[in-house]
């Protein structure tokens, strides 16, 4: 017994254990929402995240332990930003072609986004620093973290509605979207990077390699937008 | 691949560099998204080489989002009573985002004539 223990502590304190579960993780979910054929409700990202968050509670593991192993795979976030200039660059031509139809889909989309999440959410009784961290969260978390500090929300809350946000997209864009019979895919992946940012734009690299370049797109210039239009749209209405 | 992974470190180092610097509130990696990208127009042919890496690692752009989300289930518990409402207003606010700029996208294209090729 004494072993096992000596053993556990060992890897309790190695980045190894929590790095490899993360893939481990991912790994077996992306094989499920494989096999249930991308069914929309079978996220790979929400499905990883309940299996480590269980896996995380039943060693009782500080998230602190576990992210000294996954802060290598979280640290490729920025270096995979980077590398959106390839799709980016690939689909120029296409990109050229619909400078207006991006232009309005992102004031339309960022609009939107923020006005109607305070909306619904001051509809039910939401009230001050929790209703303001709520406005920037369809931007990427970095920004969407300042503009929260920067107009009196509360950072951490909105690092967290960020990735709810994010995964809330990925699940319903593909249903609504086809119910819709919107077959245009720089459309449907602009919205879906307006909208759902980072984890959108996983998303949609999956469904469509030109919907992942316009999502990819989308997420950029909404970061830029939303910096700019919800401190605005914040001292005006609230 | 290494030579094509330090490129992309190179332009995030100087993103970060800039954004840091000049106080921008742009993130670093999108401003070294905008350089690498302005390096492509001007020198195409070093897409081909790296085009193999970046989509490599697009690909599995979601397991990128793992260790931030597990993170997120710490802190559900600081919703408490507005918990139901949040979830309504993100779900709702998401979906209308979609439709808003869909919608736009669509109509603007028609007006323009930009329909796709």
């Amino acid at each position: 017994m004494s072993d096992v223990t000596d053993l556990w502590s060992y890897l309790a304190r190695e980045p190894l254990l929590w790095l490899t579960a993360t893939l481990v993780a991912y790994v077996i979910a992306d094989a499920t929402a494989e096999k249930l054929k991308r069914h929309p409700l079978a996220n790979p990202v929400l499905m990883a995240v309940i299996l480590l968050a269980t896996l995380l509670a039943a060693t009782s593991t500080p998230y602190a332990t576990y992210f000294e192993g996954a802060q290598f795979v979280h640290f490729m976030l920025g270096p995979a930003t980077v590398a959106l200039a390839l799709p980016l660059h690939a689909n120029l031509k296409r990109i050229r072609a619909s400078l207006l139809p991006m232009l309005a889909a992102l004031f339309a989309g960022s609009l939107t986004a923020i006005l109607s999440a305070l909306g619904i959410a001051a509809a039910f009784g939401v009230r001050g620093e929790t209703l303001l961290s709520l406005a920037p969260k369809s931007a990427t978390a970095p920004v969407a973290i300042g503009v929260s500090e920067a107009i009196g929300g509360a950072p951490t809350l909105t690092a967290v509605l960020v990735i709810l946000t994010g995964i809330i997209g990925a699940i319903v864009a593909t249903p609504i979207l086809n119910a819709l019979k919107i077959t245009d895919w720089r459309a449907r992946g602009f919205a879906v990077g307006v909208a759902a940012h980072g984890i959108g734009t996983a998303h949609a690299f999956r469904v469509h390699p030109t919907a992942g370049a316009f999502s990819g797109i989308g997420m950029g210039l909404n970061a830029l937008l939303t910096a700019i239009l919800a401190p605005l749209v914040v001292a005006w209405l609230l | 691949m290494i030579l094509n992974v330090t490129i992309l470190l190179l332009f995030q180092l100087a993103g970060e560099v800039m954004a840091r610097g000049l106080g921008l509130s742009v993130p670093g990696p999108v401003l070294g998204l905008a350089g690498l990208f302005a390096l492509l127009l001007a020198r195409p042919s070093l897409a081909t080489r790296m085009s193999k890496t970046a989509n490599g690692l697009l690909a599995h752009l979601s397991l990128l989002f793992v260790p931030a989300g597990v993170g997120v289930v710490g802190h559900l518990g600081t919703f408490g009573s507005d918990g139901p409402a949040l979830l309504a207003a993100l779900v709702g606010s998401t979906v209308l985002a979609i439709l808003a700029a869909v919608a736009a996208f669509l109509a603007v294209a028609r007006l323009t004539g930009a329909a796709d090729e």
